[in-house]
Order: structure tokens, then C-alpha cells, then sequence
């Protein structure tokens, strides 16, 4: 017999629940005066660079009914490409910028807004360009192991087309679902959680 | 936080067969809820592999403190009171320090604190059930509530939840974040609920489930449980992949 590797199991997710807001935003589950904001309701201050988006959409389920109990975070780089995290190696991200976002859907109309900035273009581990893009991961009730997506931009077509994830989508139309909608300064994204347009979800 | 120096190496993968399946028609609300086509498989690139971390400027004081963070001052929540404390590591058994934890719970009676919530059992003006902390270098945490009650949701005609603590953690890679609910030792709701039968390995479940730690009990004051978490792993090599002639 060899040594053994030791590896641990990873703990099994469970849902979040219809009640996630009480733990995540609790001044949004109006539980008020334990902290003093929200994690991650603000993603930047006055003085972060870059161009200021609004991202919103809605999530829906089997039967096209949007989520009013979902919560959705994202992860992203700043303007230049850099995260705010110590595992990025390649400089300093901007301090006015978290990269990180999180939001509880609207309880009267499933709604998901985000106040950020479009991100820059970050390589790939080959050292291909992947382009600006947006991480999302979404937990609720009914939903067992949260799910990974990635928001893409309208306005970048020809960084989406050569775009290392994007190429991977063996079914072409299905690149649709991972392009958020640019009209001015707002980005729409929609999420389908399944059906004919449901959201490529991500194994990362 | 850690002085250690910081990780940037491509996760293990998931092992999906030991994770809950994202369709489990038991848990009635999965069925409209979950993707029905494969998800795409992809390699850790940055966006994966770097990830938010927080700092204690973050926490108030009673944060870790569920009995008093929302109760009148001078008084406390009502209820049997614990200590919850373990460790985060990842898959290699290292500790994972710094890692944010935010938990939510139901109070003694079962009864959440949130408007969409029907269940007939009464608040306790004095309980909220929100709190958070930060783990200490070696991936430590503690901190102090009071333990749920069991209720009742509107599944089958009559499932019960387990006494149970939702944990939702931050590694320090965005691949790593985790949601997942803490179940009490000796509960015997817990092999008939529907949410925890959503994960199929018997060995999985039992990694959930907390143990009464009577080493850590604080006398005459709170026993304890302790729950260890178990994020995912980093390869820990240096050599990635680049384009030949690059």
C-alpha cells in the first residue's frame, strides 16, 4: 500500500434556505442595529477608477417566475484587470474598489440591481486574454450547492468571440445566455435556472 | 490574518457525487429550481482562484455574540445556551485563516425572525439571529447563541427541520464559497428531513453534524458543540500552464 494522501473531504453544501437574508443582509430582512450595513451592499467610493455600470436582472425558475428570495454575489477586477485579494500577484487593485457585491432579489418583483464598475480584462492560465466578465454565484431556497455563473458585456464582441470559456460552449447558441445586455450605463443580465434558455452554470 | 504567504495555485475539484445533486424532487422546491444541462467544466483561472477577504475592522463587538447582538441591554435571548466553535481547513488539513463565517438561525422555539415566516411560534424580542466572525490564524472560530428549535415547513404534509445553524464561509478563493447547515448530535429529525437527504453519502452527512463537546462547556454558564469545515483544497505546485513560446 502507498502512503495515504490525507485529503480531507470538502463539507457538503446545504441550501441557504428561504430565510438567507437573516444571516447575509440582515438590514435587508429589516433585523436592524446588529451591523451597520449589509456586507458587500457597496462596492466602490467616489474615488474608484473606471467606467460606472449598473448590472441588474432577474432569476427564474422552471416555470418563468423570477426569485424573490434569492441572493446573489459577485466577484470581479477592478478597471485594470486586478482583484482586491491577496492572492493576486500581478500589483495592487484599486482601494476604492471591492470587486465584491452581494444582493438579496427584490421580495415584491425578484429584482437584482449592483453599482459597480466594468472590469478589465484578466488572462487566462495559458496566457490567453479572457474577456471583461463578471463572476456570479447564487444560493435560495430550493437551490442545494450555490451556482456559478459568468456575466459577459454586449459591447465586447470581439473579445467574446475570442474568449477562452466562451469557446468551450459546445452548443453555440447557448453563448447567449452568458451576455449581459449593455443600453448606456446599465447591463441587464437575466438568469434561467432551467429550460430551452437556461444559463450555462459553471463546474469551477 | 495569516503572515503566511498567500496561495494562488488552481483548486481540487469539486467531487460532485459527494455534493448535494442540484435535482432532489424530495425537497419539493429543487424541482423548478435546478439546471438541467451539464455545467461547463473549467479550469481555475483568476477569477476562481482569488476571492474576497475581510478584515476585523468589519466586526462589531457582540458580532460573535447571538445571546446578547440584539437584545435590550441589560437582557438576553431565552434559551438553552451554546458555545459553537471548530475549525476551517481546507482538504490538504491546513487552516484557513482569516476566512469570514456569517451564521443565521431560528430562536429556542423554531421561530426565524423574518417577515415572509408563518410559523405560529413567538419571537423573542431578545434574539435576532444573525452573527459573524473571522478565523484566527490556525482556521479557529467560536462563537455564542443559544441553541434553535426544530420547526415545521410546508414540504410534505408534515416535515420537520432538525435543530439546525445555517454557516455560510469565505475561503480565500472565490471556488471556495460555501453554504451549508450545521445539525445538532443525538437529533433524531435528522435522518428524516428531506434537505439533508439531498446529500447521498451517509458519510457526508455525518460531517454536519456537530458533537456535543463537554471539554469546552463553560460551567454553569453554556455547553458547547463543536463543528469542524472542510473548504476546498489548493494545489499547491507552482509550475502553470503557459502557452508554448511564451
Amino acid at each position: 500500500m502507498p502512503q495515504s494522501l490525507n485529503h480531507l473531504k470538502e463539507s457538503a453544501s446545504q441550501t441557504a434556505g428561504p430565510y438567507v437574508h437573516i444571516g447575509l443582509t440582515p438590514n435587508f430582512a429589516e433585523i436592524g442595529g446588529v451591523y451597520a450595513d449589509d456586507l458587500g451592499s457597496r462596492m466602490l467610493t467616489d474615488d474608484a477608477s473606471g467606467e460606472r455600470i449598473t448590472i441588474k436582472g432577474h432569476i427564474f425558475d422552471g416555470t418563468g417566475a423570477p426569485l424573490k428570495d434569492a441572493l446573489v454575489e459577485i466577484w470581479q477586477p477592478d478597471a485594470a484587470g486586478l482583484f482586491n485579494s491577496p492572492s493576486e500577484m500581478r500589483g495592487s487593485a484599486d482601494p476604492y474598489f471591492t470587486g465584491f457585491g452581494r444582493c438579496a432579489t427584490d421580495m415584491a418583483n425578484g429584482e437584482f440591481v449592483f453599482e459597480t464598475i466594468k472590469p478589465g480584462p484578466v488572462p487566462y492560465p495559458d496566457g490567453r486574454m479572457q474577456a471583461p466578465h463578471v463572476t456570479l454565484w447564487i444560493v435560495a431556497r430550493g437551490i442545494n450547492i450555490g451556482l456559478h455563473t459568468r456575466m459577459y458585456f454586449s459591447d465586447e464582441e470581439k473579445a467574446n468571440a475570442d474568449d477562452p470559456l466562451l469557446n468551450r460552449i459546445e452548443h453555440r447558441h447557448r453563448v447567449a445566455t452568458l451576455i449581459g445586455q449593455r443600453d448606456g450605463d446599465v447591463v441587464t443580465f437575466d438568469i434561467h435556472l432551467q429550460g430551452d434558455d437556461e444559463t450555462v452554470f459553471l463546474d469551477i | 490574518m495569516s503572515n503566511r504567504k498567500p496561495e494562488t495555485g488552481a483548486f481540487f475539484p469539486r467531487d460532485r457525487a459527494w455534493q448535494p445533486d442540484a435535482y432532489t424532487p424530495w425537497y419539493k422546491t429543487s424541482v423548478l429550481r435546478s439546471p438541467q444541462k451539464a455545467l461547463l467544466s473549467i479550469n481555475n483561472t483568476l477569477s476562481e482562484m482569488t476571492g474576497p477577504v475581510f478584515g476585523h475592522d468589519i466586526l462589531g463587538e457582540l458580532d460573535d455574540d447571538l445571546i446578547h447582538n440584539f437584545a435590550k441591554p441589560g437582557e438576553s435571548a431565552i434559551g438553552p445556551r451554546i458555545i459553537v466553535h471548530g475549525r476551517v481547513m481546507d482538504e490538504r488539513g491546513r487552516g484557513v485563516g482569516g476566512a469570514l463565517l456569517e451564521f443565521w438561525q431560528a430562536n429556542a422555539g423554531g421561530r426565524y425572525r423574518h417577515k415572509k415566516e408563518g410559523y405560529v411560534a413567538a419571537l423573542d424580542p431578545n434574539f435576532g439571529g444573525c452573527g459573524r466572525t473571522i478565523t484566527d490564524e490556525d482556521g479557529h472560530y467560536s462563537f455564542r447563541t443559544i441553541k434553535p428549535g426544530p420547526y415545521p415547513w410546508p414540504n410534505g404534509v408534515n416535515d420537520w427541520r432538525p435543530a439546525h445553524i445555517h454557516f455560510s464561509v469565505f475561503g480565500h478563493g472565490f471556488a471556495q464559497r460555501l453554504i451549508t447547515q450545521m445539525y445538532f448530535e443525538g437529533d433524531p429529525l435528522i435522518p428524516l428531513c428531506p434537505i439533508v437527504k439531498t446529500i447521498a453519502d451517509p458519510k457526508a452527512i455525518e460531517d454536519l453534524i456537530a458533537p456535543l463537546d463537554m471539554a469546552n462547556t463553560i460551567p454553569m454558564d453554556a455547553s458547547a458543540y463543536k463543528f469542524d469545515i472542510v473548504l476546498r483544497g489548493r494545489r499547491s505546485t507552482m509550475f502553470e500552464n503557459r502557452m508554448e513560446g511564451n
